[in-house]
C-alpha cells in the first residue's frame, strides 16, 4: 500500500502593506483582478475598505430589528399575562389591561431584545468567538493591531493560484508576501 | 478656492414670493382680526408657535453644533439664518399680546377672585410678571443669536480666537434656553388653562421644536444641494445626519409625550386629568390617536431606513409630513381649550368642552407668520456664505462619509 503524502496546502496569501491608502488600493486591485475569498487585517476602521472589498450590506441591522420586535412583543405580553390573566389586581378602579402601565416595561424588553439581537448576531456573523486563526501564525502579523495592514487571499478562491497569486501580491509593491499555513 | 459661497440667484424669487403669501396671509388675518377677534388670536397664537419653534430649535441646535462637532456642521448657516429670524418673532408676538384677555383666563381680576386656585397662582400669573418674562425671553433670546452671528462673521474673517468664545456662549446659551423655553411654554400654552400643570410640559416644547428645526433645514437643504454651490459639497452622509437627529427627537418627542400621559394616568388626580379627558373626547381622541401614529411611530420607522435617510428627496417628504403634524400637534396643545365658538375659555363660561373645528383663520395665520418668516429667513440665508468655511471641523466634515 503506497502511502501518498498529502500536498502542503495553504489558507492563503497575505500581503503586508505600510499605509491604509496602500491596503485600500491593493484591496480594490485585487478584487479587480477577479478574487473575491479575501480578507483585510486593520489597526484602525477604515470606511472605504467596505467598498473596495466588496462587501455586501451587514445583516446586522435586520437582526436587531428583530430581536427588537420580539423584545417588544415579549414585553407586553408578560405584563398582559401577569397582570390580566395568572394575577388580575384592581389598582384604583382601572382595567385590568391598562394598557399605558405596561408601556414602559416593553420599551425596556424592546431595547433588551434589539441590544442582545444586535451583540450575538455581530459574533455570529464574525464566527466569534474565534480563540484561533491562521493568519496569527505569520509573524508578522503582530503589527496588524498597531501599524501595519494586511490583506490576505484565501486559497479558498476560485482563482488563487499558490504562484499566480503570490505574483499579482508583490506587483502591489507589499513590504512582504508571506504564507499563510491552514 | 472659491469662498463666497453665495445663495443660488433665485433666492430672490423666494423671497418675494414667501414676501406676496404673508402679505395676503396679513390681510386675511386682519379681515379675520375684524369679523371673529377671537378665533384670530387663538389662530394666531398656534401658527406663531411653530415658526418660533423652527427659530428657537435652530438656536439651541447651532449651540449643540458648536460644542459638539460633527459632520452636521455643513448645515450650520441654515440654522444661522432661522436664529436671526428671532427678532422678527418678536415683534409678531404682539397680537399675542393684544388677545391676553381672549387667550388666558388669569388677566381678568374678577375671575381671580372668585378662584382660589388662581388666587394662590397670581403671584406667579400677573400681567406685570408676565409681560417682565416675555422681554427676558425675547431679550435674551435675540442677544444670544446675535452674539453667535457676530462672532460666526469674526470666524469668516480669520480670527480664530472666537472659536473658544463661540464654545463658552453654547454653554451657557444651552441652560437659558431650556429654562426660556421651559417657562414659555408654561406662559404662553401652558396657562391658557391656568388650573392645569405638568412638569414636563417644556420639555415636551423643547422635544418638538427640535424636530420642527430639523425638518425645516432638511428640506431648505435638499433645495439647495440640487444647486451650486451646494450640489458638490452636501453628500448623502449628511442628510444622514439630520435624519439620524430627526429620528432622535421624534423619539424625544414621544418619550416626553408619554411619559406625561403615563404619569397622569397613574395618578389619576383630579388637578391634572382634565387635560386629557378634553383630548381625549368630544372627537379630540381621534386628533390625538392621529398624532401618535403620524407624529410617531411612521417617522419613526420612515426614519429607522438608512436607505431613506441618505436620499435627500425621499426624506424630504418625511420632513415636510412633520412640519404638518407639528402644526397639528401645537393645535392639539392649545385649541381644545376653547369652545367650539371661541367665545372664550370652558373655564369662564362653566367646564363645557367643545368639539373638533377647524376655523379658516387656523389656515390664514400660519400663511401670514410663514410668509413673513420664510422672507425674513431668505434675506437672512443671503446675506452670508452658505458655508461656514472657517470653521476648524469643516475639513472633517465635508470629508465624512457619515457614521457621527
Amino acid at each position: 500500500m503506497a502511502h501518498v503524502e498529502p500536498v502542503p496546502t495553504l489558507y492563503g496569501l497575505m500581503a503586508e502593506f505600510e499605509t491604509p491608502t496602500a491596503l485600500v488600493s491593493a484591496a480594490t486591485k485585487a478584487r479587480l483582478e477577479g478574487y473575491r475569498h479575501m480578507d483585510a487585517y486593520s489597526p484602525i476602521p477604515i470606511e472605504e475598505l467596505n467598498e473596495a472589498l466588496g462587501l455586501g450590506r451587514t445583516k446586522v441591522p435586520l437582526i436587531t430589528l428583530i430581536g427588537g420586535i420580539l423584545g417588544g412583543i415579549g414585553g407586553y405580553t408578560l405584563e398582559y399575562w401577569s397582570q390580566a390573566i395568572a394575577y388580575p389586581m384592581n389598582v384604583g378602579g382601572r382595567p385590568y389591561h391598562s394598557w399605558p402601565h405596561f408601556i414602559p416595561v416593553t420599551f425596556e424588553t424592546t431595547v433588551l431584545g434589539a441590544a442582545l439581537a444586535c451583540f450575538v448576531g455581530m459574533w455570529m456573523l464574525n464566527k466569534l468567538p474565534m480563540p484561533y486563526h491562521p493568519v496569527f501564525d505569520v509573524e508578522a502579523f503582530t503589527r496588524a493591531s498597531r501599524d501595519r495592514f494586511f490583506l490576505c487571499i484565501e486559497s479558498t478562491d476560485p482563482r488563487f493560484d499558490r504562484h499566480s497569486t503570490s505574483k499579482f501580491l508583490e506587483s502591489l509593491h507589499p513590504v512582504g508576501v508571506s504564507d499563510v499555513a491552514p | 478656492m472659491d469662498r463666497t459661497y453665495a445663495a443660488p440667484a433665485d433666492i430672490d424669487a423666494r423671497r418675494s414670493r414667501a414676501f406676496t403669501a404673508g402679505a395676503v396671509g396679513l390681510v386675511a388675518c386682519a379681515i379675520g382680526f375684524a369679523t371673529d377677534r377671537d378665533h384670530f388670536f387663538r389662530a394666531w397664537l398656534i401658527a406663531y408657535l411653530l415658526f418660533l419653534g423652527i427659530a428657537l430649535g435652530s438656536m439651541a441646535l447651532v449651540m449643540i453644533q458648536h460644542l459638539s462637532g460633527g459632520a452636521w456642521g455643513v448645515f450650520r448657516r441654515i440654522f444661522e439664518a432661522s436664529s436671526r429670524t428671532l427678532p422678527l418673532m418678536a415683534v409678531l408676538f404682539l397680537p399675542v399680546l393684544l388677545g391676553m384677555g381672549t387667550l388666558y383666563s388669569w388677566t381678568h381680576a374678577d375671575h381671580v377672585q372668585a378662584d382660589e386656585v388662581l388666587r394662590h397662582k397670581a403671584t406667579y400669573l400677573n400681567l406685570g410678571f408676565f409681560l417682565a418674562r416675555t422681554f427676558v425671553y425675547f431679550a435674551g433670546w435675540i442677544l444670544i443669536a446675535w452674539t453667535l452671528t457676530r462672532w460666526s462673521r469674526r470666524q469668516d474673517e480669520g480670527d480664530a480666537s472666537v472659536n473658544r468664545k463661540l464654545q463658552y456662549l453654547s454653554g451657557g446659551g444651552i441652560v437659558f434656553y431650556a429654562f426660556s423655553a421651559t417657562f414659555a411654554a408654561i406662559d404662553w400654552i401652558m396657562s391658557i388653562n391656568p388650573h392645569w400643570f405638568s412638569t414636563l410640559f417644556g420639555f415636551i416644547f423643547i422635544g418638538g421644536q427640535g424636530i420642527s428645526a430639523l425638518a425645516f433645514t432638511i428640506v431648505v437643504s435638499a433645495s439647495l444641494a440640487r444647486r451650486a454651490p451646494m450640489d458638490t459639497l452636501l453628500k448623502p452622509s449628511h442628510f444622514h445626519d439630520l435624519g439620524k437627529l430627526s429620528l432622535a427627537f421624534v423619539m424625544l418627542w414621544a418619550y416626553f409625550n408619554f411619559s406625561q400621559y403615563m404619569l397622569v394616568y397613574a395618578a389619576n388626580l383630579v388637578e391634572e386629568i382634565p387635560y386629557f379627558v378634553a383630548r381625549t373626547s368630544h372627537g379630540w381622541q381621534y386628533i390625538a390617536l392621529f398624532l401618535v401614529i403620524f407624529q410617531f411611530a411612521v417617522p419613526f420607522l420612515l426614519l429607522l431606513s438608512r436607505d431613506l435617510k441618505r436620499t435627500p428627496h425621499r426624506l424630504v417628504v418625511v420632513a415636510l409630513w412633520l412640519l404638518v403634524v407639528r402644526f397639528i400637534d401645537l393645535f392639539m396643545l392649545v385649541a381644545p381649550e376653547f369652545q367650539s365658538t371661541g367665545a372664550n375659555l370652558h373655564l369662564l363660561d362653566g367646564e363645557a368642552e367643545g368639539g373638533v373645528y377647524v376655523h379658516w383663520l387656523d389656515l390664514a395665520a400660519p400663511l401670514a407668520i410663514g410668509g413673513l418668516w420664510l422672507w425674513m429667513f431668505f434675506t437672512q440665508l443671503a446675506q452670508r456664505p452658505l458655508l461656514a468655511f472657517a470653521d476648524p471641523y469643516l475639513r472633517d466634515a465635508l470629508e465624512s462619509t457619515g457614521g457621527h
